[in-house]
Protein backbone atom coordinates (compact mmCIF):
# COMPACT_ATOMS: atom_id res chain seq x y z
CA UNK A 1 0.00 0.00 0.00
CA UNK A 2 1.47 3.08 -1.16
CA UNK A 3 -0.72 5.75 0.29
CA UNK A 4 1.12 9.43 0.56
CA UNK A 5 -1.09 12.05 2.40
CA UNK A 6 -0.93 15.40 1.14
CA UNK A 7 -1.26 19.12 1.83
CA UNK A 8 -1.61 21.78 -1.43
CA UNK A 9 0.93 24.01 -1.74
CA UNK A 10 0.53 28.00 -1.54
CA UNK A 11 -0.14 28.65 -5.28
CA UNK A 12 0.76 26.83 -8.56
CA UNK A 13 4.54 27.06 -9.80
CA UNK A 14 4.87 29.73 -12.37
CA UNK A 15 7.19 29.39 -15.21
CA UNK A 16 10.64 30.49 -15.11
CA UNK A 17 13.60 31.97 -17.38
CA UNK A 18 16.96 32.99 -15.99
CA UNK A 19 18.27 35.16 -19.10
CA UNK A 20 17.81 38.57 -18.36
CA UNK A 21 15.13 40.29 -20.91
CA UNK A 22 13.23 43.24 -21.33
CA UNK A 23 9.37 43.57 -21.57
CA UNK A 24 8.97 46.25 -23.87
CA UNK A 25 4.76 46.35 -23.70
CA UNK A 26 3.65 46.01 -20.20
CA UNK A 27 -0.27 47.72 -19.21
CA UNK A 28 -0.62 49.09 -16.40
CA UNK A 29 -4.24 49.95 -14.96
CA UNK A 30 -5.83 52.25 -12.88
CA UNK A 31 -7.31 50.40 -9.12
CA UNK A 32 -9.93 52.48 -9.11
CA UNK A 33 -11.91 55.20 -11.53
CA UNK A 34 -10.56 58.21 -9.80
CA UNK A 35 -7.14 57.03 -9.37
CA UNK A 36 -6.11 60.26 -11.46
CA UNK A 37 -8.13 62.57 -9.18
CA UNK A 38 -5.01 63.78 -7.63
CA UNK A 39 -3.22 64.72 -10.87
CA UNK A 40 -6.25 66.33 -12.08
CA UNK A 41 -6.83 70.00 -11.22
CA UNK A 42 -10.31 70.62 -9.95
CA UNK A 43 -12.09 71.80 -13.05
CA UNK A 44 -11.24 68.25 -14.39
CA UNK A 45 -12.61 66.39 -11.85
CA UNK A 46 -15.37 68.69 -11.82
CA UNK A 47 -15.68 67.97 -15.69
CA UNK A 48 -15.36 64.09 -15.72
CA UNK A 49 -17.90 63.90 -13.03
CA UNK A 50 -20.54 66.20 -15.02
CA UNK A 51 -19.99 65.31 -18.73
CA UNK A 52 -17.70 62.31 -18.72
CA UNK A 53 -15.41 62.34 -21.61
CA UNK A 54 -16.52 62.35 -25.47
CA UNK A 55 -14.44 60.10 -28.28
CA UNK A 56 -14.14 60.07 -31.51
CA UNK A 57 -16.64 57.38 -31.66
CA UNK A 58 -19.67 55.70 -29.38
CA UNK A 59 -18.84 52.76 -26.79
CA UNK A 60 -16.22 54.79 -25.03
CA UNK A 61 -17.19 52.87 -21.54
CA UNK A 62 -16.16 50.20 -23.07
CA UNK A 63 -14.06 48.82 -26.56
CA UNK A 64 -16.14 48.16 -29.54
CA UNK A 65 -15.69 44.38 -29.30
CA UNK A 66 -16.11 42.35 -26.51
CA UNK A 67 -12.80 40.80 -25.54
CA UNK A 68 -12.39 37.18 -25.03
CA UNK A 69 -11.10 37.53 -21.58
CA UNK A 70 -12.51 40.18 -18.83
CA UNK A 71 -10.01 43.41 -19.30
CA UNK A 72 -8.80 41.44 -22.10
CA UNK A 73 -6.74 40.20 -19.10
CA UNK A 74 -5.53 36.94 -17.96
CA UNK A 75 -7.52 35.38 -15.64
CA UNK A 76 -4.89 34.32 -13.15
CA UNK A 77 -3.77 38.03 -13.06
CA UNK A 78 -6.26 39.74 -10.49
CA UNK A 79 -4.22 41.49 -7.81
CA UNK A 80 -4.88 39.43 -4.67
CA UNK A 81 -5.32 42.94 -3.04
CA UNK A 82 -8.84 43.39 -5.41
CA UNK A 83 -8.59 46.05 -8.38
CA UNK A 84 -8.38 44.99 -12.41
CA UNK A 85 -5.48 42.87 -13.96
CA UNK A 86 -2.34 45.13 -13.75
CA UNK A 87 -3.40 47.56 -11.23
CA UNK A 88 -0.68 46.36 -8.53
CA UNK A 89 2.79 47.09 -8.56
CA UNK A 90 3.52 44.22 -6.06
CA UNK A 91 1.56 41.62 -7.25
CA UNK A 92 3.44 42.77 -11.27
CA UNK A 93 6.66 42.43 -9.69
CA UNK A 94 5.85 38.83 -8.44
CA UNK A 95 3.68 37.52 -11.55
CA UNK A 96 6.11 38.90 -13.92
CA UNK A 97 8.77 41.46 -13.36
CA UNK A 98 10.85 38.60 -10.82
CA UNK A 99 9.76 35.18 -12.18
CA UNK A 100 11.10 36.27 -15.80
CA UNK A 101 13.92 37.99 -15.03
CA UNK A 102 12.52 41.35 -16.41
CA UNK A 103 15.07 43.91 -16.25
CA UNK A 104 13.67 46.58 -17.89
CA UNK A 105 9.75 46.65 -18.51
CA UNK A 106 8.15 49.62 -20.64
CA UNK A 107 5.11 50.56 -18.82
CA UNK A 108 2.76 51.60 -22.29
CA UNK A 109 -0.96 52.46 -20.37
CA UNK A 110 -4.08 52.21 -22.37
CA UNK A 111 -7.51 54.17 -22.07
CA UNK A 112 -5.51 57.27 -21.25
CA UNK A 113 -6.71 60.71 -22.34
CA UNK A 114 -5.73 59.80 -25.79
CA UNK A 115 -8.62 59.91 -28.62
CA UNK A 116 -11.05 62.22 -26.20
CA UNK A 117 -12.61 65.14 -28.62
CA UNK A 118 -11.97 67.97 -25.97
CA UNK A 119 -8.05 68.59 -26.58
CA UNK A 120 -7.71 70.37 -23.43
CA UNK A 121 -9.61 67.57 -21.45
CA UNK A 122 -7.50 65.27 -23.49
CA UNK A 123 -4.60 66.98 -22.74
CA UNK A 124 -5.18 67.27 -18.86
CA UNK A 125 -5.73 63.28 -18.97
CA UNK A 126 -2.32 62.62 -20.51
CA UNK A 127 0.03 65.04 -18.35
CA UNK A 128 -1.97 63.08 -15.28
CA UNK A 129 -1.29 59.18 -16.63
CA UNK A 130 2.12 60.83 -16.87
CA UNK A 131 2.60 62.31 -13.28
CA UNK A 132 0.53 58.83 -12.06
CA UNK A 133 3.15 56.35 -13.98
CA UNK A 134 6.24 57.92 -12.27
CA UNK A 135 4.24 58.38 -8.60
CA UNK A 136 2.45 54.52 -8.79
CA UNK A 137 5.49 52.77 -10.82
CA UNK A 138 8.91 54.29 -11.88
CA UNK A 139 9.55 55.41 -9.09
CA UNK A 140 8.85 52.41 -7.25
CA UNK A 141 10.37 50.08 -9.47
CA UNK A 142 13.84 50.68 -11.19
CA UNK A 143 13.13 48.32 -13.61
CA UNK A 144 9.77 49.91 -14.84
CA UNK A 145 10.02 53.08 -17.36
CA UNK A 146 7.17 54.83 -18.73
CA UNK A 147 6.10 56.09 -21.97
CA UNK A 148 4.98 60.07 -22.60
CA UNK A 149 1.23 59.60 -23.30
CA UNK A 150 0.09 62.52 -25.37
CA UNK A 151 -3.26 64.02 -26.84
CA UNK A 152 -2.20 62.99 -29.82
CA UNK A 153 -5.07 65.02 -32.30
CA UNK A 154 -3.65 68.04 -30.94
CA UNK A 155 -0.16 67.96 -32.18
CA UNK A 156 0.97 71.11 -30.43
CA UNK A 157 -0.27 70.62 -26.83
CA UNK A 158 1.49 66.72 -27.61
CA UNK A 159 4.53 68.61 -28.25
CA UNK A 160 4.27 70.58 -25.26
CA UNK A 161 3.81 67.63 -22.73
CA UNK A 162 7.16 65.95 -24.52
CA UNK A 163 9.27 68.73 -23.78
CA UNK A 164 7.76 69.01 -20.39
CA UNK A 165 8.95 65.38 -19.71
CA UNK A 166 11.76 66.04 -22.06
CA UNK A 167 14.86 64.28 -19.71
CA UNK A 168 13.23 63.32 -17.36
CA UNK A 169 14.61 59.36 -16.74
CA UNK A 170 11.30 58.09 -15.87
CA UNK A 171 10.43 58.09 -19.40
CA UNK A 172 12.17 56.16 -22.38
CA UNK A 173 9.41 57.01 -25.42
CA UNK A 174 6.36 58.82 -26.79
CA UNK A 175 2.84 56.89 -26.64
CA UNK A 176 0.42 56.99 -29.79
CA UNK A 177 -2.27 54.58 -30.62
CA UNK A 178 -2.93 53.11 -34.12
CA UNK A 179 -5.86 54.06 -34.67
CA UNK A 180 -6.44 57.88 -34.98
CA UNK A 181 -8.52 60.82 -36.85
CA UNK A 182 -6.16 61.05 -39.78
CA UNK A 183 -3.33 58.36 -41.06
CA UNK A 184 0.10 58.81 -38.74
CA UNK A 185 1.79 60.55 -41.59
CA UNK A 186 -0.47 64.04 -41.66
CA UNK A 187 0.78 66.78 -40.53
CA UNK A 188 -1.18 67.54 -37.69
CA UNK A 189 1.01 64.66 -35.80
CA UNK A 190 4.04 66.59 -37.02
CA UNK A 191 4.74 68.58 -34.09
CA UNK A 192 4.59 65.16 -32.19
CA UNK A 193 7.65 64.03 -33.77
CA UNK A 194 9.66 67.00 -34.19
CA UNK A 195 9.64 67.42 -30.22
CA UNK A 196 10.27 63.45 -29.99
CA UNK A 197 13.29 63.60 -32.19
CA UNK A 198 14.28 66.76 -30.07
CA UNK A 199 14.30 64.72 -27.19
CA UNK A 200 16.10 61.80 -28.70
CA UNK A 201 12.55 59.61 -27.85
CA UNK A 202 11.44 56.73 -29.97
CA UNK A 203 7.59 57.00 -30.64
CA UNK A 204 5.90 53.89 -29.80
CA UNK A 205 2.65 53.11 -32.22
CA UNK A 206 0.64 50.81 -30.47
CA UNK A 207 -2.68 49.19 -31.55
CA UNK A 208 -5.92 49.90 -30.27
CA UNK A 209 -7.04 53.98 -30.41
CA UNK A 210 -10.22 55.36 -31.21
CA UNK A 211 -10.49 57.13 -34.08
CA UNK A 212 -13.59 57.30 -35.19
CA UNK A 213 -13.54 55.39 -38.21
CA UNK A 214 -14.35 51.83 -38.98
CA UNK A 215 -12.04 49.41 -37.17
CA UNK A 216 -11.25 47.64 -41.04
CA UNK A 217 -10.29 49.42 -44.55
CA UNK A 218 -13.74 47.08 -45.57
CA UNK A 219 -15.84 48.94 -42.42
CA UNK A 220 -16.99 47.38 -39.26
CA UNK A 221 -16.49 43.72 -38.35
CA UNK A 222 -18.39 41.47 -37.35
CA UNK A 223 -15.87 39.93 -34.36
CA UNK A 224 -13.19 40.33 -31.78
CA UNK A 225 -11.02 37.80 -34.04
CA UNK A 226 -11.62 40.12 -36.93
CA UNK A 227 -10.89 43.32 -35.20
CA UNK A 228 -7.12 41.58 -33.83
CA UNK A 229 -6.01 41.05 -36.89
CA UNK A 230 -7.04 44.54 -38.19
CA UNK A 231 -4.62 46.16 -36.23
CA UNK A 232 -1.93 44.66 -38.46
CA UNK A 233 -3.95 46.29 -41.23
CA UNK A 234 -4.21 49.71 -39.30
CA UNK A 235 -0.26 49.94 -38.90
CA UNK A 236 0.29 49.06 -42.23
CA UNK A 237 -1.89 52.07 -43.48
CA UNK A 238 -0.43 54.00 -40.96
CA UNK A 239 3.31 53.27 -41.58
CA UNK A 240 2.48 53.62 -45.50
CA UNK A 241 1.29 57.29 -44.59
CA UNK A 242 4.67 57.98 -42.32
CA UNK A 243 6.97 56.81 -45.09
CA UNK A 244 4.68 58.54 -48.00
CA UNK A 245 3.89 62.07 -46.01
CA UNK A 246 7.86 62.60 -45.73
CA UNK A 247 7.80 62.08 -41.49
CA UNK A 248 10.75 59.79 -41.82
CA UNK A 249 12.56 62.38 -44.51
CA UNK A 250 11.40 65.54 -42.68
CA UNK A 251 12.81 63.81 -38.96
CA UNK A 252 15.85 61.30 -40.00
CA UNK A 253 16.52 60.79 -36.42
CA UNK A 254 13.12 59.73 -35.41
CA UNK A 255 12.43 56.15 -34.33
CA UNK A 256 9.32 54.30 -34.78
CA UNK A 257 8.21 51.50 -32.67
CA UNK A 258 5.48 48.91 -34.12
CA UNK A 259 3.56 48.16 -30.90
CA UNK A 260 1.49 44.49 -30.94
CA UNK A 261 0.29 44.83 -34.69
CA UNK A 262 2.99 41.64 -35.29
CA UNK A 263 5.58 42.35 -37.66
CA UNK A 264 5.27 39.13 -40.66
CA UNK A 265 3.77 41.62 -43.19
CA UNK A 266 6.42 44.22 -42.74
CA UNK A 267 8.63 42.80 -45.71
CA UNK A 268 5.70 42.92 -48.36
CA UNK A 269 4.34 46.44 -47.29
CA UNK A 270 7.99 47.55 -48.31
CA UNK A 271 8.29 45.52 -51.33
CA UNK A 272 5.21 46.66 -52.79
CA UNK A 273 5.70 50.34 -51.45
CA UNK A 274 8.96 49.91 -52.95
CA UNK A 275 7.51 48.85 -56.26
CA UNK A 276 4.82 51.62 -56.58
CA UNK A 277 7.65 53.77 -55.67
CA UNK A 278 10.04 53.40 -58.34
CA UNK A 279 7.01 54.08 -60.79
CA UNK A 280 4.79 56.89 -59.06
CA UNK A 281 7.49 58.73 -57.11
CA UNK A 282 6.85 62.42 -59.25
CA UNK A 283 3.78 62.24 -56.78
CA UNK A 284 5.66 62.20 -53.72
CA UNK A 285 8.95 64.23 -54.71
CA UNK A 286 9.44 64.49 -51.19
CA UNK A 287 10.17 60.78 -50.73
CA UNK A 288 13.45 60.75 -52.05
CA UNK A 289 14.50 57.24 -51.07
CA UNK A 290 12.98 53.52 -51.56
CA UNK A 291 10.31 53.41 -48.74
CA UNK A 292 11.62 50.01 -47.74
CA UNK A 293 15.06 52.31 -46.61
CA UNK A 294 13.23 54.21 -44.22
CA UNK A 295 11.35 51.63 -43.34
CA UNK A 296 14.47 49.40 -41.95
CA UNK A 297 16.36 52.54 -40.66
CA UNK A 298 13.71 54.37 -38.14
CA UNK A 299 11.25 51.47 -37.47
CA UNK A 300 11.17 48.50 -34.28
CA UNK A 301 9.42 45.71 -34.32
CA UNK A 302 7.53 44.49 -30.37
CA UNK A 303 7.25 40.77 -30.79
CA UNK A 304 3.98 39.72 -29.41
CA UNK A 305 1.69 38.92 -30.88
CA UNK A 306 4.73 36.82 -32.34
CA UNK A 307 4.28 35.37 -35.59
CA UNK A 308 3.91 31.30 -35.54
CA UNK A 309 4.16 29.87 -38.70
CA UNK A 310 4.34 26.00 -38.97
CA UNK A 311 7.54 26.00 -40.24
CA UNK A 312 9.88 28.22 -38.45
CA UNK A 313 12.15 28.60 -41.04
CA UNK A 314 9.76 30.93 -42.30
CA UNK A 315 10.03 33.36 -39.41
CA UNK A 316 13.52 33.73 -39.58
CA UNK A 317 13.13 34.50 -42.82
CA UNK A 318 10.88 37.06 -41.97
CA UNK A 319 13.05 38.02 -39.42
CA UNK A 320 16.49 38.36 -41.30
CA UNK A 321 14.02 40.52 -43.73
CA UNK A 322 13.45 43.28 -40.79
CA UNK A 323 16.69 42.61 -38.74
CA UNK A 324 17.38 40.75 -35.56
CA UNK A 325 18.12 44.28 -34.25
CA UNK A 326 14.82 45.32 -34.61
CA UNK A 327 12.73 43.47 -32.61
CA UNK A 328 11.49 44.11 -29.17
CA UNK A 329 10.82 40.95 -27.01
CA UNK A 330 7.35 41.85 -25.52
CA UNK A 331 4.68 39.76 -23.11
CA UNK A 332 1.94 42.25 -23.43
CA UNK A 333 1.56 41.29 -19.79
CA UNK A 334 -1.34 41.32 -18.71
CA UNK A 335 -3.54 40.87 -21.42
CA UNK A 336 -4.76 37.48 -22.57
CA UNK A 337 -2.70 36.99 -25.63
CA UNK A 338 0.77 37.61 -23.70
CA UNK A 339 3.87 35.59 -24.44
CA UNK A 340 5.74 33.48 -22.23
CA UNK A 341 9.43 34.87 -22.67
CA UNK A 342 10.73 30.71 -22.41
CA UNK A 343 8.18 29.48 -25.20
CA UNK A 344 8.38 31.77 -27.68
CA UNK A 345 11.33 31.99 -29.45
CA UNK A 346 11.64 28.50 -31.50
CA UNK A 347 15.23 26.34 -30.96
CA UNK A 348 17.80 27.25 -33.92
CA UNK A 349 18.67 31.07 -33.03
CA UNK A 350 22.40 32.05 -32.04
CA UNK A 351 23.63 33.31 -28.68
CA UNK A 352 23.76 37.17 -30.20
CA UNK A 353 20.48 36.88 -31.95
CA UNK A 354 18.33 35.93 -29.08
CA UNK A 355 20.37 38.38 -26.50
CA UNK A 356 19.89 41.11 -29.18
CA UNK A 357 16.03 39.82 -29.17
CA UNK A 358 15.52 39.83 -25.63
CA UNK A 359 17.13 42.18 -23.94
CA UNK A 360 20.03 44.12 -26.36
CA UNK A 361 18.08 45.92 -28.65
CA UNK A 362 15.54 47.20 -26.37
CA UNK A 363 18.65 48.64 -23.78
CA UNK A 364 20.25 50.23 -27.04
CA UNK A 365 16.61 51.65 -28.64
CA UNK A 366 15.66 52.97 -25.11
CA UNK A 367 19.37 54.29 -23.88
CA UNK A 368 19.47 51.92 -21.23
CA UNK A 369 23.05 51.01 -21.76
CA UNK B 1 1.28 3.46 -9.59
CA UNK B 2 1.31 5.36 -6.36
CA UNK B 3 -1.90 6.71 -4.68
CA UNK B 4 -2.15 9.85 -3.42
CA UNK B 5 -4.51 11.30 -0.57
CA UNK B 6 -5.49 14.70 -1.31
CA UNK B 7 -8.40 15.98 0.99
CA UNK B 8 -11.38 14.48 2.63
CA UNK B 9 -14.45 14.53 0.53
CA UNK B 10 -16.11 17.33 2.46
CA UNK B 11 -12.86 19.39 1.76
CA UNK B 12 -13.69 19.66 -1.72
CA UNK B 13 -17.15 19.91 -2.71
CA UNK B 14 -18.82 20.16 -6.05
CA UNK B 15 -17.92 23.01 -8.02
CA UNK B 16 -14.54 23.66 -6.44
CA UNK B 17 -11.12 22.45 -7.37
CA UNK B 18 -7.39 22.25 -5.45
CA UNK B 19 -4.58 22.76 -6.55
CA UNK B 20 -1.32 20.70 -5.47
CA UNK B 21 1.70 19.78 -6.04
CA UNK B 22 2.80 16.18 -6.31
CA UNK B 23 6.09 14.39 -7.17
CA UNK B 24 6.95 17.53 -8.51
CA UNK B 25 4.05 17.92 -10.64
CA UNK B 26 1.40 20.77 -10.50
CA UNK B 27 -2.01 19.07 -10.50
CA UNK B 28 -4.94 19.93 -9.98
CA UNK B 29 -8.30 18.00 -8.64
CA UNK B 30 -11.56 19.51 -10.03
CA UNK B 31 -15.17 17.86 -8.27
CA UNK B 32 -17.81 18.16 -11.25
CA UNK B 33 -21.11 17.11 -9.88
CA UNK B 34 -19.68 14.28 -7.52
CA UNK B 35 -17.25 13.53 -10.10
CA UNK B 36 -13.41 13.74 -9.79
CA UNK B 37 -11.10 14.09 -12.14
CA UNK B 38 -7.19 15.15 -11.82
CA UNK B 39 -5.45 17.06 -14.93
CA UNK B 40 -1.29 18.33 -15.27
CA UNK B 41 -1.93 22.24 -14.13
CA UNK B 42 0.49 23.17 -17.17
CA UNK B 43 -0.84 24.18 -20.52
CA UNK B 44 1.25 22.94 -22.99
CA UNK B 45 0.91 26.23 -24.93
CA UNK B 46 2.85 27.99 -23.42
CA UNK B 47 2.86 26.84 -19.78
CA UNK B 48 0.26 28.80 -17.99
CA UNK B 49 -0.98 27.85 -14.65
CA UNK B 50 -3.80 26.17 -17.19
CA UNK B 51 -6.34 24.92 -14.25
CA UNK B 52 -6.66 28.85 -12.91
CA UNK B 53 -9.10 29.31 -15.92
CA UNK B 54 -12.48 28.95 -16.17
CA UNK B 55 -14.95 26.16 -16.52
CA UNK B 56 -16.77 26.43 -19.15
CA UNK B 57 -18.83 24.24 -22.12
CA UNK B 58 -18.18 23.57 -26.03
CA UNK B 59 -19.47 25.52 -28.45
CA UNK B 60 -19.27 23.54 -31.66
CA UNK B 61 -20.92 24.55 -35.13
CA UNK B 62 -21.71 21.95 -37.95
CA UNK B 63 -23.23 25.10 -40.24
CA UNK B 64 -22.91 28.67 -40.26
CA UNK B 65 -25.27 29.97 -37.22
CA UNK B 66 -26.54 26.74 -36.01
CA UNK B 67 -24.06 27.01 -32.53
CA UNK B 68 -24.38 23.78 -30.23
CA UNK B 69 -22.93 24.29 -26.68
CA UNK B 70 -22.31 21.30 -24.95
CA UNK B 71 -19.86 19.58 -22.02
CA UNK B 72 -20.92 22.64 -19.86
CA UNK B 73 -18.67 23.05 -16.69
CA UNK B 74 -16.45 20.31 -18.15
CA UNK B 75 -14.10 22.43 -20.43
CA UNK B 76 -11.18 24.10 -18.88
CA UNK B 77 -10.18 27.45 -20.72
CA UNK B 78 -6.63 28.29 -20.15
CA UNK B 79 -6.53 31.54 -18.61
CA UNK B 80 -3.94 33.29 -20.76
CA UNK B 81 -4.86 32.24 -24.87
CA UNK B 82 -8.37 30.48 -24.08
CA UNK B 83 -7.24 27.27 -25.34
CA UNK B 84 -9.85 24.72 -24.55
CA UNK B 85 -9.38 21.36 -22.86
CA UNK B 86 -11.97 18.72 -21.75
CA UNK B 87 -11.28 17.87 -18.36
CA UNK B 88 -11.93 14.18 -18.52
CA UNK B 89 -9.56 13.49 -20.65
CA UNK B 90 -6.93 16.39 -21.44
CA UNK B 91 -8.32 16.65 -24.82
CA UNK B 92 -7.36 19.90 -26.33
CA UNK B 93 -9.91 21.53 -29.13
CA UNK B 94 -7.73 23.82 -30.00
CA UNK B 95 -5.06 21.57 -31.80
CA UNK B 96 -5.81 17.73 -30.93
CA UNK B 97 -3.16 16.69 -33.43
CA UNK B 98 0.14 18.33 -31.09
CA UNK B 99 -1.50 18.48 -27.64
CA UNK B 100 -3.10 16.77 -24.59
CA UNK B 101 -2.56 17.50 -21.12
CA UNK B 102 -1.97 14.56 -18.67
CA UNK B 103 -5.27 13.34 -16.67
CA UNK B 104 -5.10 11.70 -13.84
CA UNK B 105 -7.42 9.73 -12.82
CA UNK B 106 -9.19 10.77 -8.97
CA UNK B 107 -12.09 9.03 -7.24
CA UNK B 108 -13.19 8.46 -3.37
CA UNK B 109 -12.31 5.73 -1.34
CA UNK B 110 -13.71 5.32 2.15
CA UNK B 111 -11.15 6.11 4.93
CA UNK B 112 -11.43 2.42 6.18
CA UNK B 113 -9.23 1.49 2.53
CA UNK B 114 -6.94 4.17 2.82
CA UNK B 115 -5.45 3.55 6.15
CA UNK B 116 -4.99 0.16 6.63
CA UNK B 117 -2.04 -1.75 5.73
CA UNK B 118 0.15 -5.34 5.67
CA UNK B 119 1.70 -4.64 8.14
CA UNK B 120 1.15 -3.79 11.95
CA UNK B 121 4.39 -2.79 14.05
CA UNK B 122 2.47 -1.64 17.24
CA UNK B 123 -1.35 -1.32 17.59
CA UNK B 124 -2.47 2.13 17.10
CA UNK B 125 -6.29 3.25 17.24
CA UNK B 126 -6.54 4.82 14.26
CA UNK B 127 -10.34 7.09 14.06
CA UNK B 128 -12.03 6.66 10.25
CA UNK B 129 -14.72 9.71 10.25
CA UNK B 130 -14.79 10.22 6.56
CA UNK B 131 -14.12 9.41 2.58
CA UNK B 132 -10.98 10.56 1.02
CA UNK B 133 -10.01 11.69 -2.47
CA UNK B 134 -7.36 10.24 -3.81
CA UNK B 135 -5.31 10.61 -7.07
CA UNK B 136 -3.48 8.07 -8.88
CA UNK B 137 0.24 8.97 -10.34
Amino acid sequence: MNIQFRESPEAASTPTTKTAIADCDIHPARATRTELYPYLAKRWQHHLEVYGVHAYQGMMEGPPYPKAQPNASRRDAYPPEGGPQGSSLSFMQKQLLDPNNVQLGVLNPLNTGQGIRNHELSAALCSAINDWQIDKWTSKDKRLKASIVVGNEDGLSAAAEIRERAGDKNFVQVLLLSRNVEPLGQRRYWPIYQAAEEAGLPVGVHAFGFGGNPITPSGWPSYYIEEMVGHSQCQQSALASLVLEGVFERFPKLKMVMIEAGFGWAPSLAWRLDKVWQRLRSEVPHVKRPPSEYIREQVWWTTQPMEDPERREDLFDVIKWIGWDRLLFATDYPHWDYDEPSRVLPAGVSEDNREAFYLGNARKLYGMT
Amino acid sequence: MARHVIAPVDELPPGTRKFLEIEGRPIAVFNIKGEYFGLMNRCPHQGAALCEGPLIGLAQSKDPGEIEYTKLGEIIRCPWHGWEFDIRTGQSYCDPRRFRVKAYAAHVEPGASVVKGPYVAETVTVKVESDYVVVEL
